[in-house]
């Protein structure tokens, strides 16, 4: 599904990723891990092309998304679900329409919009926060709530930077056990992510970056840092 | 679809805006300052239209005529000035009337009345005062009795005097001045006009500059551009019409007291201009807002939407 061929990302002054190859198919659970400034959100930051690589190419089934159209981009991205550490939020929009609005802009119509989004908040249990805005929601709700967002579009692959970064461990082990359930649904998870427990919870396949390179990738790995 | 879209840009941007609260509410009064600003160079032009036109009404040539000059004689000249294409309209004053006028003028000064009196005939002439289609039209008006060959002999006799090149120095000199004020205010209401658009246009960015990290969340969930665009420019566009409304409601105040003070130094009353001309204004305001609104919104966000 993604392949990374010789990817090199180089920063002025630093290398951030340095000859990487690796291969990611359908369905997988994969848990990026290493220190901070490893390279793990340069590496998630290169499948979304929302930065392009230095050297090398990075494929989506088989096409080369950094030479997209931003047309096609768009319509990758729409692929795509994302999480973000800091969740990346609509302020101004409450709950409901947070996620209806990852709907809207790929441009469902008005029915699927009210069938689904009810469904997607009962799925990560906000139900009765469905009006609330983001400043009122606690910081496993958010999380919870940019999880809905994600997944309400049914993408081929969910991409989660740091999701647990800013929870605390019983929030972090429900936002696992989230992705978890999603990846069992058949869709494909990449989580990056430097905290144990999450990795050692989650049993399925790690890859280890160090100073921009991998040094492991285990089928059924730990966190060995 | 097409409509299905539209109503959701629409509803996304009322949502913002409405639920911006204090944002909203700066930029529609930097909006408000800046339509204000537009009407006010409207008002100072029309002012100093008005005033330039009192005083080209103000202006004519009037000729006198010697005190025994013969009726009949200063109608053939009035015929003959007629035929001029320059003269719009001539106003014949008899030697009665122009007693009368003075007798009225003078009312208070019994030593002049008392002379008058003890003169026993009539010593002011009969005149004719001459208005020209356009007023740099007087100068051939003058010239027409400098040259004897359009008078007859009888004519170049009765005549007593041409006033019109006493007033035209000062004639002249207010017109310039007036001009001059035109131009001058115009310049610097352009100038005021100008640097209140940029001011709005900056503050509508930097409202689109707080949300830039929303623009690029609603890139990565997938939004085209014109989905992202749209709710901003309709913000933009409410913030044009409320301001244009505010400015129309707090012109109605503004424009009395100004009517009420004003009126004999700039020449027209201001609040019965804005009445009489509410409808005009009213779109120019209206237009100028959405429009400044709207196109701030989209040069702003255009930044933002480039990957």
């Amino acid at each position: 599904m993604i392949y990374f061929n010789n990817v090199t990302k180089k920063y002025p002054g630093t290398v951030s990723l340095e000859d990487i190859n690796m291969t990611i198919t359908q369905g997988e659970f994969v848990a990026i891990v290493g220190h901070s400034g490893a390279g793990k959100t340069t590496l998630t930051k290169l499948i979304l092309a929302e930065e392009a690589p230095t050297d090398g190419t990075v494929f989506f089934e088989s096409t080369d998304i950094h030479k997209l159209s931003s047309k096609d981009l768009m319509n990758f991205r729409r692929k795509v679900g994302i999480v973000f550490q800091d969740f990346r939020l609509l302020s101004n929009k409450t709950a409901y329409e947070n996620i209806a609005f990852a709907m809207e802009a790929i441009e469902k119509d008005e029915n699927d919009i009210a069938q689904d989004v009810p469904h997607v908040l009962e799925l990560v249990d906000l139900t009765a926060k469905a009006s609330h805005f983001p400043h009122q929601l606690s910081g496993g709700e958010k999380q919870r709530l940019a999880i809905a967002r994600a997944i309400i579009t049914q993408p081929d692959l969910i991409i989660a930077d740091e999701p647990t970064g800013n929870l605390d461990p019983i929030n972090t082990s429900d936002v696992v056990n989230l992705l978890k359930k999603i990846n069992d649904l058949g869709t494909t998870v990449i989580i990056t992510t430097h905290n144990r427990n999450v990795v050692d919870q989650i049993k399925k396949r790690v890859i280890t970056l160090e100073n921009g390179r991998i040094i492991r990738d285990d089928k059924e790995g730990k966190y060995m840092l | 679809m097409f409509f299905t879209k539209l109503k959701r840009i629409i509803v996304s941007g009322y949502r913002n805006f409405s639920r911006s609260g204090f944002t909203s509410v700066a930029s529609i009064l930097v909006m408000t300052i800046t339509l204000f600003v537009v009407i006010s160079l409207i008002f100072t032009q029309a002012a100093l239209n008005s005033s330039l036109n009192d005083i080209k009404e103000k202006v004519d040539v009037t000729v006198y005529f010697v005190s025994d000059a013969p009726e009949a004689s200063i109608m053939d000249v009035k015929e003959a000035l007629k035929k001029l294409p320059e003269v719009k309209e001539i106003t014949y004053t008899s030697q009665d009337e122009a007693l009368t006028k003075f007798k009225e003028k003078h009312s208070n000064d019994y030593l002049t009345l008392q002379a008058l009196d003890e003169l026993g005939s009539n010593p002011l002439g009969a005149s004719l005062s001459i208005k020209a289609e356009d007023p740099s039209q007087y100068e051939s008006i003058s010239k027409y009795f400098d040259n004897e060959s359009n008078l007859s002999r009888g004519d170049l006799t009765i005549i007593d005097k041409v006033d019109y090149s006493q007033n035209k120095v000062v004639i002249d000199k207010l017109t310039s001045i007036i001009n001059g004020a035109k131009e001058l205010g115009f310049a610097i209401s352009l100038i005021l006009v100008i640097i209140s658009i940029l001011i709005t246009f900056n503050t509508i960015r930097l409202i689109i500059y707080m949300s830039r990290e929303e623009i690029s969340v609603m890139k990565l969930v997938g939004a085209g551009g014109r989905f992202i665009r749209g709710p901003f420019i309709v913000s933009g566009v409410l913030v044009g019409i409320l301001a244009a409304l505010l400015t129309t409601v707090l012109l109605f105040p503004v424009s009395i007291w100004l009517g009420n003070r004003m009126t004999d130094f700039v020449g027209i009353n201001l609040y019965t201009y804005y009445k009489s001309n509410f409808f005009q204004l009213f779109i120019i305001m209206l237009g100028s807002g959405v429009i400044i609104g709207s196109i701030s919104s989209i040069f702003a966000i255009h930044r933002y939407l480039r990957k």
